[in-house]
């Protein structure tokens, strides 16, 4: 998985302290990579840390602990001018197109002020230009410069969003929930433009989500979190057709199909209980308080994150890695 | 199913709303019925009607809205001519709702216990004791443990789907004969959803209520309704059984609905969104609302709105294309 990885995070942290001696653990230990030119899905639930993730990579949170390598840079060895270029080189499409673009700035100015703060143009006209360039690469008309974000429907503002991301050509960018807050049909349309610009421009991206469906279209690899911790990550087409950690097969197998004979007949597994509380989270593996499966084990000793077939990573003590003869004989149930 | 007379029965219904930019119709020309102990599920993308359709039901339009046309009969009554007083002891005791985001239906600073009661002590005069068993009982429907110590608890104690467990259970205390849920689930994690999915069919198995699902997600709607009616622009373009409707649908908006949802348990390397947008209601188009965006426009839809074919005994579509006049074209559309 090391090889050709653009973003390397290793054991990345980030805990908020909430005084009285209460630390909300938010990302907990985590690694993976992403490859150039590929899209990373990570998904989970809400409060799971995917946000918290995804921003602390970016720098908007400083993190508490571990290393984001970027492009083979260690973002630590930074000067300080040097992290002011690589912000040119990361960008972020946000969830709520409604919150995420100022009321009062014409198009123009919305999607020209990134460069503006780089300083990219001496003449108004080229601004002008590169800007009716953008609006043209996200499906919008020209005409749209001098128009206000409230007179666009949700997903012209989220075109506009992503014109924003675009507009300092970045090699990295991380799309956060970026169709959460659409209507399904116009869903698809975003979606297919991301993937469109992500191929054209050779983009590498992380795509975080909660609708498991549109992350499969547009994820290379997907990881899964789980309060705070990566649970399990592998290619997408992996994942979806043999999820090995209890969680991402819960989580799978939660979502409704569209097709009635098929719902019929699925088999559900409903987990039991909710989210535990992230600020005392449970000891050991922190799935076992909701797991059909939790062993002895499971509540001594905190699963690692282990490789148990080629690129395909899973933290659960009933995969590979685990010594107890538990674990055997629960997998020989589980295949039946 | 279909042998006794409907529980809801909605016909020609229009509702407008007066706002400053004019006047919009959010529903333009609505009927379906729903039978006793049966699910409709109600579907179609935002602005297309179906929550505006449901408020018209339960007598909860806002100020700015009316019907201006139609009919709205449950059980024997007609709603549309009652007075408020009259519609508000129908609500919450034959009809009653559940809305998206439980946090907002609930009152913060009440007890979950006193909101549970309230109804049944003020509206049905049932005594303080009686109405404390029944919220226990219906708490316990719902799978809330320790109903007893969890009554005298505050909204924030609880979790989201928690929260819309009771919501679920205040809804059902008065053994209403129909229940709207709108969007229910659309707040909830996944994981929740699958619960609270399942207990809405273990509800319905146990007390025969009938229900309205109103949702966006194709995938609830292939798990639990018996019969679905798919919006578009304030009218509904397709109405059948769910089979009809998953497996032989004859709206061309309801085909490109289907197709433009991603399974996760196909493969799937391409994506097919409807282009364009919904129209704008504020100036409704004189014909088919979906002409603009359909692949299969012919000149009659811009001018003239189709009327609606019935295909079998539930399975209705308002298209152009099933006219028979139109059947050499759709021969070779259906190619």
């Amino acid at each position: 998985m090391t090889d050709n990885a653009f973003l390397e995070v290793s054991h990345l942290k980030k805990y908020f302290d909430l005084g009285h001696d209460r630390i909300l653990k938010a990302v907990d230990d985590v690694s993976l990579n992403v490859r150039k030119g590929k899209t990373l899905g990570i998904v989970g639930e809400s409060g799971c840390g995917k946000t918290t993730f995804g921003r602390t990579v970016l720098g908007i949170y400083e993190k508490s602990g571990g290393k984001v390598v970027f492009d083979g840079k260690d973002t630590d060895d930074m000067s300080e001018k040097e992290h002011f270029q690589l912000k040119k080189r990361m960008q972020m499409i946000f969830q709520d197109p409604y919150a995420s673009l100022n009321p009062r700035s014409t198009v123009l100015d919305l999607i020209a002020e990134p460069m503006d703060i780089h300083h990219l143009f001496k003449h108004g006209r080229d601004r002008r230009t590169r800007v009716g360039e953008l609006l043209q690469e996200v499906g919008l008309s020209v005409d749209f410069l001098n128009r206000y974000p409230h007179e666009f429907s949700g997903g012209q503002r989220q075109r506009i969003g992503i014109a924003r991301a675009l507009a300092l050509r970045p090699e990295f960018v991380i799309a956060d929930e970026p169709i959460s807050a659409l209507d399904v049909s116009v869903q698809a349309q975003v979606v297919q433009l991301l993937k469109q610009l992500q191929k054209e421009k050779g983009l590498t991206m992380m795509f975080i989500a909660h609708d498991l469906s549109m992350v499969k279209y547009i994820s290379d690899d997907v990881a899964v979190m789980y309060l705070g911790h990566l649970v399990e990550q592998t290619s997408s087409r992996v994942l979806y057709d043999r999820p090995l950690h209890p969680y991402t097969q819960a989580l799978l197998s939660a979502i409704p199909i569209p097709d009635p004979d098929v719902e019929e007949k699925r088999k559900r597994i409903i987990l039991s209980g909710d989210l535990p509380s992230p600020i005392n989270p449970p000891d050991g593996c922190v799935f076992r308080t909701r797991c059909p499966f939790a062993m002895a084990i499971c509540t001594s000793e905190k699963p690692s994150l282990k490789e148990v077939a080629e690129g395909h990573y899973v933290a659960c003590h009933l995969h590979p890695g685990a010594k107890s003869g538990d674990a055997a004989r629960m997998k020989q149930v589980l295949s039946k | 199913m279909s042998d006794q007379e409907p529980l809801l029965q909605v016909n020609h219904l229009h509702v407008t709303f007066k706002t400053h930019g004019g006047q919009v119709s959010a529903v333009r020309g609505v009927d379906f019925t729903v039978n006793r102990g049966e699910t409709l599920a109600i579907v179609g993308e935002s602005g297309c009607g179906k929550s505006v359709t449901s408020l018209s039901v339960m007598g909860l339009l806002p100020a700015s809205g009316k019907i201006t046309q139609g009919s709205i009969m449950f059980d024997h009554q007609e709603l549309t001519r009652l007075t408020k007083k009259q519609m508000r002891r129908i609500r919450g005791v034959d009809l009653s709702m559940i809305f998206q985001d439980p946090m907002t239906s609930l009152n913060p600073t009440l007890s979950i216990g006193t909101q549970m009661t309230e109804g049944l002590v003020h509206q049905n005069k049932v005594p303080r004791s009686e109405a404390r068993k029944r919220a226990v009982d219906m708490l316990k429907l719902v799978g809330i443990p320790n109903p007893e110590e969890r009554m005298k608890e505050f909204p924030y104690q609880f979790s989201g789907g928690m929260r819309q467990r009771i919501v679920i259970a205040m809804a059902l205390i008065c053994q209403p004969k129909l229940i709207i849920a709108d969007e229910p689930t659309t707040a909830l994690d996944v994981t929740i959803q699958a619960q609270i999915l399942e207990l809405f069919s273990r509800i319905q198995r146990e007390t025969g209520v009938a229900m309205i699902m109103i949702t966006h997600d194709l995938g609830i709607v292939a798990k639990i309704a018996d019969r679905i009616a798919v919006m578009y622009a304030g009218e509904i373009v397709e109405t059948g059984n769910k089979r009809d409707i998953f497996y032989h649908p004859r709206h061309p908006y309801t085909k490109a609905l289907l197709d433009s949802i991603v399974r996760i348990d196909l493969p799937s390397d391409e994506l097919h969104p409807i282009e364009g947008a919904p129209p704008d209601l504020f100036s409704p188009p004189v014909g088919c609302a979906f002409s603009d965006r359909c692949p299969f426009a012919m000149e009659v839809c811009d001018h003239v709105q189709p009327l609606t074919t019935q295909l079998d005994l539930h399975h209705r579509a308002a298209c152009w294309l099933l006219d028979k006049r139109a059947q050499a074209v759709r021969e070779t559309v259906e190619k």
